[in-house]
């Protein structure tokens, strides 16, 4: 009995294609990596279960820091044009609306908003500008920026609010922010959180086993 | 792994006294570089979906100046929540009794059974949750107990101004109490 002899082949496999392959998706996952532009301000938001998305366009964003200092960031550049205007009409304020255009973040009483809006984009980081005057009730000036801004917005649909407050923020600069959204009737509003799943035997963690999406 | 083959350098002969005769050949197996490649995509694969913040709703009523509007809940079903300094929690059910005999500690995370319990004891068209924060209480724990509301799928709750003299009874109960870990 002769025994089937097979032939065997080599089975040495030229790799270069397949690492070709490998290094051009790493490239292209390098290059279309876009990344978070560096905040001048730094803020630590606390954490939710909340799984919507902030909204990336369209929205004014009130950022509250540790020390309870309030800016705000409106994202519409054709809208700041028209709010520049209109401040510098009601309050006489003298802006530069084209740095009031590009600046990424207000941040000043109104007294000092022209003179903020003169420092240079690198220096004018968080740790040493005023913030909006919230905390004194009689003066809050957050009241009159929502003021102009949803008169700019009139008749259009609304812009996104968010509120990006830090976890070491106190309980009255909040309420200060939510005081001048309630008296300009602003009365739905968004919170930037940083995700987190639904705690373990909890109902929500039930609901969402049940396929239930999450209502908000 | 990567060999060597050493076969083929056998026929040379260099000359007397040389220790190397052999030439080595420079096949390398090029397995390692290709897992690695793989293993930097699927890392920035995961990485550019992951970045994106979240965003909390929160709908303010409209703030009534007539007591009349006030939307008016069961006592039965109420329970305030007050939130103090040093991630203090307090808690009462229904209105404060004027010895405060029925104002209770808690945690972040002992709160949460707090609730499971009311909720589980109260009909849901009664059940009403009342957070009032302090003047000390920080924009994390107002968040904390905003994202327990929805942890816990409780759809009526309100964020109320606190009364003075709930204040006096969290400000004293904070220097009783020792600082409270986070959750």
């Amino acid at each position: 009995m002769g025994r089937a002899k097979l032939p065997r082949k080599s089975t040495n496999i030229d790799m270069t294609a397949m690492c070709d392959v490998a290094f051009l998706l790493l490239s292209f996952f390098i290059l279309t990596t876009k990344f978070k532009p560096s905040e001048a301000i730094a803020v630590t938001t606390p954490k939710s279960v909340s799984s919507k998305v902030a909204p990336q366009k369209d929205y004014v964003q009130v950022i509250m820091d540790k020390d309870g200092k309030v800016f705000l960031e409106i994202e519409n550049e054709s809208k700041k044009e028209a709010i520049a205007t209109a401040l510098n009409s009601s309050h006489n304020l003298g802006l530069d609306v084209n740095a009031f255009k590009k600046a990424q973040f207000l941040g000043a009483p109104f007294s000092s908003l022209a003179s903020f809006l003169k420092i240079p984009d690198d220096q004018r980081k968080g740790n040493n500008l005023p913030g909006i005057p919230v905390k004194d009730t009689a003066n809050n000036e957050l009241v009159e920026w929502m003021r102009v801004i949803k008169d700019s917005y009139s008749g259009e649909k609304a812009p996104a609010l968010l509120l990006k407050g830090d976890n070491l923020a106190k309980y009255p600069a909040f309420k200060a922010i939510i005081d001048a959204f309630k008296k300009n009737d602003l009365l739905k509003f968004q919170m930037v959180t940083n995700p987190e799943g639904a705690p373990v035997g909890t109902d929500l963690w039930k609901k969402g086993q049940a396929g239930e999406k999450q209502e908000d | 792994m990567a060999e060597m083959d050493t076969s083929s350098g056998g026929g040379h002969k260099k000359g007397p006294g040389v220790k190397k005769g052999k030439k080595l050949s420079t096949r390398v197996d090029l397995t390692p570089m290709v897992d690695l490649g793989f293993l930097l995509i699927t890392f920035f694969i995961f990485t550019t979906t992951m970045s994106q913040a979240t965003a909390m709703r929160l709908f303010l009523p409209k703030d009534a100046d007539k007591p009349e509007d006030q939307n008016k809940a069961k006592e039965s079903g109420v329970i305030t929540i007050l939130l103090g300094k040093d991630n203090h929690v307090f808690y009462y059910e229904g209105t404060l009794a004027n010895d405060g005999s029925n104002f209770k500690s808690s945690n972040f995370h002992d709160i949460r059974q707090v609730l499971i319990d009311k909720k589980a004891r109260t009909p849901e068209k009664d059940l009403v949750v009342v957070i009032k924060p302090s003047v000390e209480c920080t924009y994390k724990n107002v968040v904390d107990m905003l994202d327990e509301m929805a942890i816990n799928v409780l759809k009526r709750y309100a964020l109320v101004d606190i009364a003075e003299s709930e204040a006096q009874l969290v400000k004293i109960s904070d220097q009783s109490a020792p600082a409270a870990g986070q959750n």
